[in-house]
């Protein structure tokens, strides 16, 4: 069996023309890969380029050399060189990434943004929102908020909102950015529990997670990102 | 083999250029957009949006370079082959075109109705009662209440008129639409309700659209990839996300950075 992610040498620097053209460096020599049904915790300190390696991931970062392959069957895309369709294409199909902090819409309730990428899908709106709504139950969202925008929630409402929306489609890779960071104990023991039954599924899952707890629980595999950064 | 339609490209500019005397409009611009595909085109006043815009959608010639769209039999056609009737039957059937001025859009004199249903009987509808039905039902999706069907746009708010140029434009379910800056010039709270209706009916009717826009929340909202002009050129282009977290061009940079946050 391939894996389902693969990482060979991938690097990464930004240049800050503001600043005189500053060049950054990030990570370089990302070597790693995710099989079927894993779980793979990227670990380091603070600025050590983790969030960037997801971002790299779901193609939200460029690469400046490298290669990231996401393999599906036979057919392989390398993120690093692909074009913006084939990018768009992962997304809608394969990858799902849950960011540190949701991006809301104006108007859009909570449930909706949880339904989301899934309700555009035609007559399956409906199905969409009962698995939003009992994802929603179980992140503990009290229904009286499920038709607010959640603009106005709480850190943690919101987070759990980005979580439920994050893990509602069924994607055979999911990137996890942070995902229990401002979650009260109950709350990182159902996220804990929805993880694991992802990997039955047999997900492919990167994770950022600073919570020694949660990584015990999580990770099949640890990956210090410390030297990708020294080698930048 | 040959290759479905979903990888042909529905438009398709190369090497585009217009000169309006000595000064450049824009100059060598090319790109495909796909069926479903949201491109907006963001740059600061002068950039030649605008110039490309209307280079797109036939209603300028280019100096050089060529515009193609596959019209409903499959074939990709060069617009300015076209006849000045079969630019004509396109804008009325296949494409949209909202303006930034919706009373540049919209028969002002005319009822609301009268403005939606008159797309509709240029692509051979006949019948009063079903124009009628369909125009009730196109602004009760852009959220215009029932009992000012009758009423002239004149009498509409700027959001309604909006609103209202975009049920005329959508009616005829056209395959592409372009946009001129289609929030500018309205209110914060006005602005966000128009962008989160075009928001679900790009996407829930799958529609191509064009959009030139100076808002890069406007941009990140509405489209999957983005082309960034300045002096009349392309600098940087790619998915939309990407170019707005990893801007690469010092002028992107400075676009990205000189935003306030709210």
């Amino acid at each position: 069996m391939p894996p389902v992610l693969e990482l060979r040498a991938a690097q990464k620097s930004f240049t800050m023309h503001l600043q005189g053209g500053l060049r950054l460096p990030v990570v370089a020599g990302v070597d790693f890969s995710v099989a079927a049904g894993q779980c793979v915790v990227l670990a380091g300190p603070s600025g050590a380029g983790k969030s960037s390696i997801l971002k790299m991931i779901f193609g939200n970062y460029r690469c400046d050399g490298g290669q990231i392959l996401v393999h599906q069957g036979e057919a392989v895309t390398d993120v690093a060189s692909a074009e913006p369709r084939q990018i768009l294409a992962l997304r809608r199909r394969l990858m799902g990434y849950v960011s540190q902090f949701l991006r809301a819409v104006p108007r859009v309730p909570a449930l909706d943004v949880v339904a989301g990428a899934l309700a555009i899908e035609r007559g399956a709106r409906e199905e969409a929102r009962r698995g939003a709504a009992e994802l929603l139950t179980r992140l503990h969202i009290p229904q009286r908020l499920w038709d607010v925008p959640p603009i106005t929630f709480s850190g943690g409402e919101q987070q759990r909102v980005n979580i439920a929306r994050g893990f509602l489609p069924e994607r055979p890779l999911l990137l996890l950015d942070e995902p229990t960071a401002s979650l009260d104990a109950e709350n990182r023991a159902t996220v804990i529990e929805l993880i694991a039954e992802k990997k039955r599924h047999g997900t492919a899952i990167v994770a950022i997670a600073h919570d020694e707890d949660v990584r015990d629980a999580i990770a099949d595999c640890v990956v210090d990102v410390t030297r990708f950064a020294k080698a930048a | 083999m040959n290759p479905t339609p979903d990888e042909t490209p529905l438009l398709e500019a190369q090497g585009l250029t217009k000169w309006y005397g000595r000064q450049l409009g824009c100059r060598d611009i090319g790109f495909a957009l796909y069926e479903g595909e949201v491109l907006a085109i963001v740059g600061e006043s002068g950039s030649g949006k605008t110039t490309l815009l209307q280079l797109l959608s036939g209603q300028l010639d280019p100096d050089a370079g060529s515009v193609r769209y596959r019209t409903r039999d499959g074939v990709l056609r060069d617009l300015a082959a076209m006849s000045e009737a079969e630019r004509r039957f396109l804008f009325r059937t296949d494409w949209g075109y909202v303006h930034q001025d919706p009373t540049l859009g919209l028969r002002m004199a005319v009822s609301a109705g009268g403005n939606v249903g008159e797309r509709l009987m240029a692509v051979g509808w006949r019948h009063y009662g079903r124009i009628r039905g369909a125009a009730a039902e196109w602004l009760d999706r852009v959220e215009i209440a029932q009992d000012r069907i009758d009423d002239p746009p004149r009498t509409y708010s700027g959001g309604m008129r909006q609103r209202l140029q975009i049920a005329r434009n959508l009616v005829t379910q056209p395959r592409l639409v372009f946009m001129d800056e289609p929030t500018g010039g309205l209110d914060a709270s006005v602005q966000a309700r128009l962008l989160d209706l075009l928001r679900g009916l790009v996407e829930e009717l799958a529609l191509a659209a064009v959009i030139v826009t100076h808002d890069l929340a406007v941009a990140r909202l509405l489209s999957h990839r983005i082309m960034v002009m300045k002096d009349g050129e392309v600098i940087e282009s790619g998915l939309t996300d990407q170019v707005l977290d990893d801007p690469h061009a010092p002028y992107t940079q400075l676009l990205v950075s000189s935003i306030l946050p709210a």
